[in-house]
C-alpha cells in the first residue's frame, strides 16, 4: 500500500487508523482507560459499526458473532476488561475464526487508572493465540493489519496488547487508505463451532495450529533484527524496546513484534552470538521464562529490571549501569502531594457528606466516586473490581455488620452489577444499592451507555429505564433523590435501610464534565464576609472551588456551579448567590 | 543522544498542559524533525497532576526522557515545576508559571505551600525564568491560554522557526480562540523573567 501522509497522533488514534485501513467492519467494547479512545476514534469512519456494548464480554461475544459472519472485528478493552471477556476468549481459539478477529488489551503498568497491574500477555499463553505489541504509534497502525491478516491466514483469534504509554504517545505516523475486505461465507458446521461437543475433537487441532504458528514467527517480518555492536545483546519488545533503544544505542537488538508463540530456534541462534543477553520487558518475564524452556541459559533479565510498576529509561539505565535513578528535590522542600479530587459540583459530594456523616460501612465500586475514599470523605471501605460492591454489601450483612450500603455507578450497574442485585432478592438480602446516576461513564471521560438514550455513533435509542429494571428484578422499594439535596439524600437512604428487603436508591445528578452540562449558565455563590463567623463548615464539603484567604473562605466565581452544598452546610446562612 | 531536544510540561488537570505538549509535537514535527509526545490522561481532568514529555531530533525512540537530561521544563504551576525539576540537567532551563494552585491535602500534612518555588530552583544551578503567565493571559482576556503564553517564552529557547511555531498555532488553535492565543505567544516571548 502506498503511504500518502504523515500525521501526529496518539497510539490509539493510529491503532483505529489501521484498523479501518484493514477493513474492520464491526467494532465494539466498553470503556477502560487506556482503551477507550480507539473506539471513539472508530466511530468517526462511517465504514465502521462502532458501538459501546455493556460489558467487555458482550463486546468480545458479539465481535465473535461478527467475525464468524464474515466481517473483521475488533474488541477493545482494558486489562481488566480482559477478564470479564475471559470465558468467551478462552474457548473461542478451539473453534477459530472465520474472518479477522483481533482483541485488544491495554494494559496499565504503573496502575495510572487501574486497580491492578496484572501483565495480560499470559492470557496469550493461557488462550493459546498469538499475540502481537507495538511500541510507537506506527506500529500501532501497522501492526493492527498484520494482527487482522494474521488473524484470517490461522483462522485465529489475535490478541493485540498496547499499554498505557504506547496509547497515549503521539508520533508521526505515515497512514494509507483504506482497503475493503470481502465477506467470508459462514459455513454452518456443529463439528467446528458447537465447541463443548466436539471439544475433544478441537483440543489437538488447536495445539497443531499454534505449532503452525511458531513456525510462522521464525519468518514473521515484526520480528526483527537491528544489527549494532556484538559485545551486547538485547531481547525487547514494545515501549519496552523503545526506551531501551535509547539507553543502549550501539546494542545489537531481537526486537519481537509477535511475543507469543516466539521464534524459538531464532532466538536460541541469536543468543548464541553474545556472552550475554538483556531481556527487557515491562512488567512479569513472559519472554524472559520462554527463553528459559528453549533451553537458553545466557540471559539476564527481571534479576536487572523490575516487574513492578512502569519501566522507564531511567529503570533501565540503573538495571544496565548500576546509575541510581535521579530522586526528585522532595528530600528539600515541601513538594506536597496533589491527589486528585472529584470535580466541582459532582454529585457524589453530596453523597460522600451524607454517607460520611451517616457513619455507614460502605462497599464501594469503580469509578470516579472510589475518590470517596480519600480525605476529605473518607466515607468509603473497600473497592475492588467492577460490579463488586454489591455482592461484597451481602456478605458483610452475612458476616452481621448491619449498617453497610453498597454504591455503584449507572454504567458499572449495567456492566456488571445487575446479577449481583438480583442474587440479593434472590437470597433475601436486606442490602441497601446507591446507584450514583450521572447519566454518563464519567472515570473514562464521559462515555454514553445504555442509560443515556445515545449510542457511540450519537444516534438516539431506547434508553433503559433503571426504575423500571430494578423493580422488575423484585426490588419493592426504589427512591430517587437529587444528590445535590443532602438532607432529602440522608432520609432516602435511612428509609431504604430501615425497610424490609433489598433496597434501590438512585442518587441522580448528571455529570457536569457532559458538553451538554459544560455549556449551562449558572450563576456563582459568594460568601458575606460581613455574616461569616468563621467555623469552617462549608470546607467540610472538600469543594475545590471554595479556598482560604485571609481567614475567610471564599469561592471562585469562576469554579463555582452553584451546587449549593456548602449552603446547606452554613449556619448562619451566609453563601449567597449574587 | 544529545541531538534529541527534550522538554517536559507539567502542570494541573485544567491549565491546557496536554494541549500545550501537542502545539509543540507539532512544532517540532513541522520543523521537520522526528518527534515524540508521552503523557498519561487518566483522572488528571479532576485536579490531578499532568505532565508530558516532547523530544524531537532525528530519530527518537523513547517518549520519555531521562531524568537529567532534560533541556527545558515548563512547570504552569510552582509546586509542579519543583515535582519535576529533578529531570532537568544540570544548568538547563526552568520556565516556572508564577501561579499558585493549592492542592487538597491529607490529614496531618500541615506543611505550607513552599513559598519561594523560583529561589530554590535558582539556587540548585537552574536558569530559571519565573514569569507572570496566568495573570498575562488574563489580562488578555482569556486565563486558558497562560499555557500558550508559556509556550512562547519556550520558544526563545528551542531551535523551531519562528514561522513554524505561528503556522502550528493556526494549525492546531481552534478559529474562536486563534487570535487571542497568538497574542499570548506573542506576549510569552516577550517576557523576560
Amino acid at each position: 500500500m502506498t503511504k500518502t501522509s504523515k500525521r501526529l497522533m496518539s497510539g490509539n488514534e493510529a491503532l483505529a487508523r489501521g484498523a479501518w485501513e484493514a477493513g474492520v467492519k464491526f467494532a465494539a467494547g466498553y470503556p477502560g482507560t487506556p482503551s477507550t479512545d480507539v473506539l471513539e476514534a472508530l466511530a468517526r469512519y462511517p465504514e465502521v459499526h462502532a458501538q459501546w456494548s455493556a460489558n467487555e464480554k458482550v463486546a468480545f461475544d458479539e465481535g465473535m458473532g461478527a467475525a464468524l459472519g464474515g466481517i473483521r472485528s475488533l474488541v477493545t478493552m482494558k486489562h481488566v476488561g480482559l477478564n470479564v471477556a475471559a470465558d468467551a476468549f478462552m474457548v473461542f481459539p478451539y473453534a477459530g475464526t472465520n474472518a479477522g478477529f483481533v482483541v485488544l488489551s491495554a494494559d496499565d503498568p504503573g496502575m495510572h487508572s487501574s486497580q491492578n497491574e496484572q501483565d495480560n500477555r499470559y492470557f496469550a499463553k493461557i488462550a493459546k493465540v498469538p499475540l502481537i505489541e507495538p511500541g510507537r504509534p506506527q506500529e500501532c497502525h501497522d501492526f493492527i493489519k498484520v494482527a487482522f491478516d494474521l488473524s484470517e491466514e490461522f483462522k485465529t483469534p489475535v490478541m493485540f496488547r498496547t499499554t498505557t504509554r504506547t496509547a497515549h504517545t503521539k508520533g508521526l505516523v505515515a497512514f494509507g487508505e483504506r482497503v475493503e475486505v470481502p465477506q467470508k461465507t459462514f459455513q454452518r458446521d456443529v463439528r467446528q463451532y458447537a465447541v463443548p461437543i466436539y471439544r475433544e475433537r478441537l483440543r489437538p487441532i488447536l495445539e497443531k495450529k499454534l505449532r503452525q504458528m511458531e513456525a510462522w514467527a521464525e519468518t514473521c517480518p515484526i520480528n526483527v533484527i537491528e544489527e549494532g555492536s556484538t559485545d551486547v545483546g538485547v531481547i525487547s519488545s514494545g515501549i519496552a524496546y523503545q526506551y531501551a533503544r535509547d539507553v543502549l544505542p550501539e546494542a545489537t537488538f531481537f526486537k519481537l513484534g509477535m511475543i507469543y508463540p516466539l521464534p524459538r530456534q531464532r532466538l536460541i541462534d541469536f543468543c548464541k552470538r553474545f556472552k550475554m543477553v538483556y531481556v527487557i520487558e515491562e512488567l512479569e518475564p513472559f519472554i524472559e521464562e520462554q527463553l528459559i524452556t528453549f533451553g537458553i541459559t545466557n540471559v539476564v533479565g527481571k534479576a536487572r529490571f523490575t516487574n513492578v510498576g512502569e519501566l522507564s529509561p531511567d529503570l533501565i539505565a540503573q538495571g544496565v549501569y548500576g546509575t541510581p535513578v535521579p530522586a526528585s528535590f522532595g528530600q528539600e522542600i515541601a513538594i506536597l502531594p496533589r491527589p486528585p479530587r472529584l470535580c466541582v459540583g459532582c454529585g457524589h459530594r453530596g453523597l460522600f457528606n451524607v454517607l460520611k456523616r451517616m457513619g455507614v460501612q460502605v462497599a464501594g465500586d469503580i469509578g470516579c466516586y472510589t475518590m470517596g475514599a480519600l480525605p476529605p470523605f473518607e466515607a468509603e471501605d473497600t473497592i475492588f473490581c467492577m460490579g463488586a460492591s454489591i455482592g461484597n454489601a451481602f456478605g458483610f450483612k452475612q458476616a452481621g455488620i448491619e449498617r453497610t450500603v453498597a454504591i455503584i455507578g449507572d454504567s458499572t450497574f449495567i456492566h456488571a452489577g445487575i446479577p449481583s442485585l438480583i442474587d440479593a432478592v434472590y437470597n433475601q438480602s436486606q442490602v441497601t444499592t446507591i446507584i450514583l446516576d450521572n447519566d454518563t461513564t464519567g472515570m473514562t471521560g464521559q462515555q454514553v451507555h445504555p442509560g443515556t438514550g445515545r449510542t457511540l455513533k450519537g444516534t438516539p435509542t431506547r434508553k433503559l429505564d433503571l426504575e423500571a429494571l430494578v423493580r422488575a428484578i423484585g426490588i419493592d422499594h426504589v427512591a430517587v433523590v437529587d444528590p445535590w439535596e443532602m438532607d432529602n439524600l440522608e432520609n432516602a437512604i435511612q428509609r431504604a435501610m430501615a425497610h424490609n428487603g433489598p433496597a434501590v436508591v438512585i442518587a441522580r445528578h448528571p455529570c457536569l464534565m457532559i458538553p451538554e452540562q459544560r455549556r449551562l449558565e449558572r450563576t456563582p455563590y459568594q460568601v458575606i464576609q460581613d455574616e461569616c463567623i468563621v467555623c469552617g463548615a462549608c470546607y467540610l464539603v472538600g469543594c475545590p472551588a471554595i479556598t482560604e484567604v485571609d481567614d475567610y473562605p471564599i469561592i471562585s466565581a469562576i469554579d463555582c456551579t452553584a451546587c449549593t452544598l456548602c449552603v446547606q452546610m452554613c449556619p448562619v446562612d451566609a453563601i449567597r448567590q449574587n | 543522544m544529545s541531538q534529541t531536544t527534550n522538554v517536559l510540561l507539567a502542570g494541573v488537570g485544567g491549565q491546557g498542559v496536554v494541549l500545550a505538549a501537542e502545539i509543540l509535537a507539532l512544532a517540532a514535527a513541522n520543523a521537520g524533525f522526528d518527534v515524540l509526545q508521552g503523557e498519561v490522561h487518566g483522572v488528571a481532568q479532576r485536579g490531578g497532576i499532568v505532565h508530558s514529555h516532547v523530544r524531537y531530533g532525528p530519530v527518537v525512540h523513547s517518549p520519555l526522557a531521562q531524568a537529567g537530561e532534560v533541556d527545558a521544563l515548563v512547570g504552569c504551576e510552582k509546586l509542579e515545576a519543583l515535582r519535576f525539576a529533578h529531570f532537568v540537567k544540570p544548568g538547563g532551563v526552568i520556565i516556572v508559571n508564577e501561579e499558585e494552585i493549592p492542592p487538597s491535602r491529607f490529614p496531618n500534612d500541615n506543611r505550607p505551600y513552599p513559598s519561594n518555588a523560583a529561589g530554590f530552583l535558582r539556587a540548585k544551578g537552574f536558569q530559571v525564568v519565573a514569569v507572570p503567565a496566568t495573570e498575562r493571559a488574563t489580562a488578555l482576556g482569556e486565563h486558558r491560554a497562560a499555557n500558550v503564553v508559556l509556550l512562547g517564552v519556550l520558544s526563545r529557547f528551542l531551535d523551531i522557526p519562528r514561522e513554524v511555531w505561528d503556522k502550528t498555532l493556526v494549525e492546531r488553535i481552534p478559529k474562536k480562540f486563534l487570535e487571542v492565543n497568538q497574542r499570548a505567544f506573542v506576549e510569552g516571548v516577550s517576557l523576560t523573567g
